[in-house]
């Protein structure tokens, strides 16, 4: 099983949640985030003050997903969340060690 | 048949009449009738307008709000709530004898405290008179939990409502408004012209509310070491500015109402009122484009309110022409003095010092500059007495309240206090429950020297299912 994080900007959401059904992912967990990287902020002014405001809002998906999926997900997220201008996101892969569905209690493949 | 039936009504009823015994009408019985519907009508407009001016009190809350953070959002809504009802009942037992009480010196009232005016089955007007005057009185006591938000001790505040109510505010307005009523004030004597109280309501306000942020000092965070100013963001603008929506209403009872009569001059004082607002307003955001780039929203709002001070003393004696100009000044001048006060570093979180202090100074002053009687150097000589003697009368004693109160049960609230929110901190409570309220409080990272990063105490997440 692969964990994959993808950090998007906030209107890409829909688009990226409907390309992920069309190919068969069942599930996901979103997160209200901010961040940046090489993409800085901006400026701001407040009643005369400017300020800079670095972190940006993005939305981050979590999907777990079994490994054969993985790359798959990969590339549809790569291609729905892309804008070309900076601040596009980042995705994090990493390897899951196990999932228990709650309700059934399965585990494994069975859980995702 | 229709005919008939109208005739044979109209010799029934007025045969009734007759056989009921009434007395033929005289010119003094018309006379007595015609002037009491003429004090019912100053009655309802006087209570109408006491009523819009109560209003105003939730204008002041939404706007405090709104420039503050969400953390403290509760604490604003009790230090509202408490500065009208301590303030009532203040102004009941103390002030209003202070300000309206019959005065042997011209300084201070002697008589009617605790509205002993008023005698069952006697005339009520004291009663319209009190209850008009006792929402002035709040207006100024509320002004002061804008620039002091955020850090001041509920305690400490509620303790200063009271003094305000009872002393601070009634000495000073008897001076210019004691004849209205019992009193008679020294300042009025001179001619001093406060028709709706720019120096007694709004820089009465605005000098406590000076004095008060200049004792508690600024909000952490506010200032770095280097001078520069680290904006601390309002939490809600929609709120600030259907506060100063309703500010503007309930100026419509502050500045017309002061007739305390229903008559002919309340529309040139409605009329002034709202081009000294827009005026204001817009002269304030110009400004705020020119020498920020933007429009903003801060500024803008800042100086419609500065304007509707500006014109709360001259409002019945200055032409419509005259009203613009003095709102539109305001405008500008607001702005520079919100700059002002921050680069001194006396940190005012919704401007109240800037626009109740300096913009009611400006609008007394103006009441002598733009007289429709003409340019007088006497007149404008007693404007800046009153201004003087407002600002030598407030700024000292509530410095020294603010003082005391600090010294004994506290005026500043603590550091991690400050930093957790007054609402959990003081109240025990949460103003949004639903929301995560981000912990960064609004403290935005700056870049470049000195800049904080933001450390949160709880996490900003919300996780969201998405099936």
């Amino acid at each position: 099983m692969k964990k994959i994080e993808a950090i998007i900007k906030p209107f890409k959401l829909d688009d990226v949640k409907d390309a992920l059904n069309k190919i068969g992912v069942t599930g996901m967990t979103i997160t209200e985030v901010k961040g940046f990287g090489r993409q800085r902020g901006h400026k701001e002014i407040y009643r005369g003050a400017e300020y800079q405001v670095d972190f940006v809002p993005k939305v981050q998906i979590g999907i777990v997903v079994d490994t054969d999926l993985s790359d798959k997900v990969v590339d549809v997220i790569k291609e729905t969340a892309k804008t070309g201008k900076i601040g596009d996101g980042k995705i994090f892969i990493s390897n899951l060690e196990g999932a228990v569905r709650i309700r059934t209690g399965e585990t494994g493949s069975g859980a995702i | 048949m229709k005919k008939v039936i109208f005739t044979l009504l109209f010799l029934i009823v007025n045969f009734t009449l007759v056989w009921a015994g009434d007395e033929p009408p005289t010119t003094e019985s018309n006379h007595t009738a015609i002037q009491l519907v003429q004090t019912h009508a100053d009655y309802v407009w006087t209570l109408v307008a006491a009523a819009l001016v109560f209003f105003m009190q939730a204008g002041f809350a939404m706007v405090e709000t709104g420039f503050t953070r969400a953390k403290n959002a509760i604490n604003i809504m009790m230090k509202n709530l408490m500065d009208f009802a301590i303030g009532s009942l203040a102004f009941f037992a103390i002030g209003f004898g202070l300000m309206f009480g019959e005065s042997a010196t011209g300084w201070f009232g002697t008589t009617g405290f605790f509205l002993s005016d008023f005698k069952v089955g006697g005339d009520p007007w004291v009663l319209a008179f009190w209850m008009f005057q006792v929402v002035f009185a709040a207006t100024a006591a509320t002004i002061v939990s804008g620039a002091m938000a955020e850090r001041t001790k509920f305690s400490g505040y509620l303790i200063y409502s009271f003094v305000i109510s009872a002393l601070v505010y009634p000495l000073f307005g008897g001076w210019a408004w004691g004849g209205l009523f019992h009193g008679g004030g020294w300042l009025e004597k001179l001619g001093f012209i406060d028709f709706a109280g720019s120096t007694v309501v709004h820089s009465v306000g605005g000098w406590s509310a000076l004095a008060g942020a200049i004792v508690l000092g600024p909000r952490m965070g506010k200032y770095t070491k280097d001078g520069r100013v680290k904006p601390i963001l309002g939490h809600n603008m929609p709120l600030a500015a259907l506060g100063v929506f309703i500010l503007w209403l309930g100026w419509f009872g502050f500045n017309p109402g002061s007739t305390t009569a229903a008559n002919k001059d309340i529309a040139m004082i409605f009329v002034n009122t709202n081009l000294a607002a827009a005026a204001g307003c817009i002269l304030a955001m110009l400004a705020s484009w020119l020498k920020f780039g933007k429009p903003e929203i801060g500024m803008s709002l800042n100086g419609a309110l500065a304007g509707l001070v500006a014109i709360t003393s001259p409002c019945a004696t200055v032409t419509p022409a005259s009203a613009i100009i003095i709102g539109a000044v305001a405008g500008v001048l607001v702005m520079f003095s919100v700059l002002f006060f921050d680069k001194i570093r006396v940190d005012d979180p919704v401007g109240a010092i800037s626009v109740h202090g300096v913009c009611g100074a400006w609008g007394t002053l103006s009441a002598g500059i733009f007289a429709i009687d003409g340019l007088s150097l006497s007149v404008i000589g007693v404007q800046l007495l009153g201004i003087a003697a407002c600002f030598l009368w407030v700024f000292p004693t509530t410095f020294i309240l603010f003082k005391l109160i600090a010294k004994t049960i506290g005026l500043r609230v603590s550091p991690e206090e400050e930093l957790e929110g007054l609402d959990l901190a003081e109240h025990g409570g949460n103003a949004y429950p639903d929301f995560e309220v981000s912990s960064y409080g609004g403290m935005v990272t700056g870049s470049g020297p000195g800049a904080t990063k933001p450390q949160p105490a709880l996490a900003t997440s919300k996780q969201v299912e998405v099936s």
